[in-house]
């Protein structure tokens, strides 16, 4: 591995050098939060997200087969590139109010974090690499993947490794925050949903007891019930209920999101067997008909903490005074661990309010962030984490 | 691009004016985009001032922090007794800024988007013969966060329309008359006088109209303009400032011969069983041409 020091001196002032690029950031920002992007449902961001790549001048860029929005930065040598990677989608509806409301210094909105303070970031860098006349060795490919959160599955990314035609040496994910996070591995993850229905012929002459929401709730108390071991660590997280129509109308459906993840996969799997026992076993005791649906899947692992990458982005971080916060994932990080490549996420500012529609991120720490995110690309490029 | 590069071509120079009262919540956004892509990505407005009435909330600390110019207008020509409202901070707009065309753009809009600018001073970079340059919508109302689909503009409706329609109906061609943001060139408007409230939209186009025809105008649509609703109450009094005015101006150029009227504006407010009257004062004072002030005489050397 190259010594580090001398990219480490290149650093001492980048912060502070990318305060002038505000205003071209935030407006980035807010035109992308402003565009609405639920999974499947990108296009417009996309378009937009094209629209600047080409008016940077980055010629190679189109929406691929899936739909992601692909930009190419070339290098001096383009026999291999870096791939930096945001996620286009959001967790909100077209339906939900997307304005950004911008404060001396903060911004809030839906997915102001989740992720369009990536993707701005994304678009930014080719007009930042360009004003400051950074020249890459390698070809950088900026990849706004589409179908990436809950249902879609990663399935933008997945179909960009399938398909592209770079020999890819490194890759980074950006998400909006937390500033800090360090995350160069994938945990097993499986994802999916119990729907629980009264069937139309029910007898509704029995009184209280005919409710899909009662016959959820016994399926949660029996996953609750699930023993799961401390080594390796696992849990399973109960993320989201839908049921029901009104306080006095007996529920006929209801609908739990849930997702195992553990460190181990064999873990995982056994869990996935456990929940569909349950499922029948309550099925066949209620009568009523309780359906699994399981739509997502990710295998454990990614780099070791010792991986010259991992130790390049320590470094990097150490440099700028951000204290690393290690963690692992289960988003794009785990497409890129399953074609072996090099791979980390980082967070490029702090917040608050994640997943609500007031999110909220800081603006002074995104300098410090986007310093971070151009030095690594600067170690990867200058070869330092191979 | 090229809209910048006829602008230099014709040595043109471009303010953009922000009215404020209160409006923290949308500010930092418009002065965002408006520098980011008009002024840093393409070059195409020269300055960006904020010209206040007087805000209690962060409006100017949020503006000055994103690089704006900021003004309270009670600054500007000291020297003249100060009156308050919209009206009085775009005359004054006048005298402050530099531009050979000023641009105005109401503070309150949350789906801010650099055409709101481009695509009113384009008419007047590619057309000489184009004066005054003014927005058109398709306006939905934003109520309480939520989105709705249609409405809006009901003063224009059910006041200046018709009112057009029966005096001067050539003017009806403008789609949203008392829409917020246009573009002027500075030589109309230090000839035109400013009523300093409700009424400044409907005196400019019976002025402009007056002074250089139909011709002068030109419209532009800016696709859809998000902001808050107004309740009905201050819809009242906002048509009766813009009665005023357009009395004025109806009686002065013959239109109407004799129409004495009140500047007390009557309303009802029901409180538990009984309604009571609420008596508003509402005068639409009026600024002359900027051209008559003799300070502005002297700083733009006419």
């Amino acid at each position: 591995m190259k010594d580090i020091t001398s990219l480490e001196k290149k650093l001492s002032g980048l912060e502070e050098q990318l305060k002038k690029y505000r205003e071209v950031l935030l407006a980035n920002l807010v035109m992308i939060g402003e565009i609405p992007a639920p999974t499947s449902d990108e296009n417009r961001r996309v378009k937009f997200i094209l629209n600047r790549f080409d008016e940077a001048g980055l010629t190679d860029s189109s929406i691929d087969g899936s739909g992601n929005g692909i930009g190419v930065l070339s290098g001096k040598d383009n026999s291999e590139a870096i791939l930096i990677n945001a996620h286009a989608d959001t967790i909100f509806s077209a339906k939900i109010d997307h304005t950004m409301q911008v404060s001396s210094n903060s911004i809030t909105g839906p997915g102001v974090a989740d992720n369009s303070l990536g993707l701005a970031a994304l678009v930014t860098l080719p007009y930042i690499l360009e004003d400051m006349e950074v020249e890459l060795n390698r070809d950088l490919v900026l990849l706004a993947g589409v179908k990436s959160l809950g249902r879609g599955n990663l399935e933008g990314i997945h179909f960009f490794l399938d398909n592209n035609p770079f020999t890819i040496k490194g890759a980074i994910c950006i998400e909006g925050m937390q500033l800090g996070r360090l995350s160069y591995s994938s945990i097993g993850m499986l994802r999916g949903e119990i729907t629980c229905r009264v069937p139309e012929s029910y007898d509704w002459s029995r009184f209280g007891d005919a409710s899909a929401i009662l016959t959820l709730n016994e399926v949660i108390n029996k996953i609750n019930d699930i023993h799961l071991p401390k080594r390796p660590r696992t849990s399973i997280v109960m993320g989201s209920i839908v049921g029901g129509t009104s306080f006095n109308t007996i529920a006929r459906d209801a609908t739990l999101g849930f997702e195992v993840r553990s460190e181990s996969q064999e873990v995982v799997e056994r869990a996935g067997e456990t929940i569909n026992d349950i499922v029948l076993e309550v099925s066949s005791k209620t009568g009523d008909q309780v359906e699994l649906d399981i739509f997502a899947k990710r295998t454990p692992g990614g780099i070791p903490y010792s991986h010259p990458l991992t130790k390049c982005a320590r470094s990097v971080m150490e440099t700028l005074d951000i204290e690393p916060r290690l963690a692992p994932s289960t988003s794009e990080l785990s497409a890129l661990i399953d074609k072996n490549i090099p791979a980390l996420t980082l967070g490029l500012t702090m917040g608050e309010r994640t997943s609500k529609t007031n999110e909220t991120i800081q603006i002074e720490p995104i300098y410090k962030g986007l310093a971070q995110l151009i030095g690594t690309i600067l170690a990867v490029d200058g070869g330092y984490c191979e | 691009m090229k809209l910048v590069e006829a602008k230099k071509k014709k040595n043109l120079t471009i303010s953009l004016c922000l009215p404020t009262l209160n409006e923290e919540k949308t500010i930092g956004k418009e002065i965002i985009i408006f520098r980011s892509e008009l002024m840093e990505r393409y070059p195409l407005i020269d300055e960006i001032a904020v010209i206040d009435s007087g805000s209690e909330d962060n409006t100017l600390e949020v503006a000055k922090n994103y690089g704006a110019d900021t003004y309270l207008a009670s600054d500007i020509l000291p020297n003249l007794e100060p009156k308050r409202g919209k009206g009085e901070n775009l005359w004054k707009a006048i005298y402050q800024l530099k531009g050979d065309i000023i641009v105005y753009v109401d503070a309150d809009i949350s789906n801010i988007h650099p055409r709101f600018v481009y695509g009113l001073v384009a008419p007047l970079i590619h057309r000489e013969e184009v004066k005054y340059v003014k927005a058109f919508y398709d306006r939905p109302l934003a109520f309480s966060g939520n989105v709705r689909a249609s409405g809006g503009g009901r003063v224009t409706e059910i006041l200046v329309r018709p009112l057009f329609s029966l005096f001067f109906p050539d003017l009806t061609a403008m789609i949203q008359p008392l829409s917020g943001e246009y573009a002027v060139r500075r030589e109309v408007l230090e000839q035109i006088a400013f009523p300093i409230g409700y009424g400044v939209e409907t005196s400019h186009l019976i002025d402009v109209y007056h002074k250089y025809g139909l011709e002068a105008f030109a419209q532009t649509d800016l696709d859809k303009r998000v902001h808050e609703n107004k309740p009905t109450q201050a819809l009242g009094k906002m048509a009766f400032g813009i009665l005023q005015t357009f009395i004025k101006r109806a009686r002065a150029l013959g239109v109407i011969e004799k129409a004495e009227h009140e500047t007390i504006l009557r309303q009802f407010q029901a409180r538990q069983d009984q309604y009571e009257q609420n008596l508003i004062e509402i005068v639409e004072e009026e600024r002359p041409p900027m051209i008559e002030i003799e300070e502005y005489r002297k700083k733009f050397k006419k």
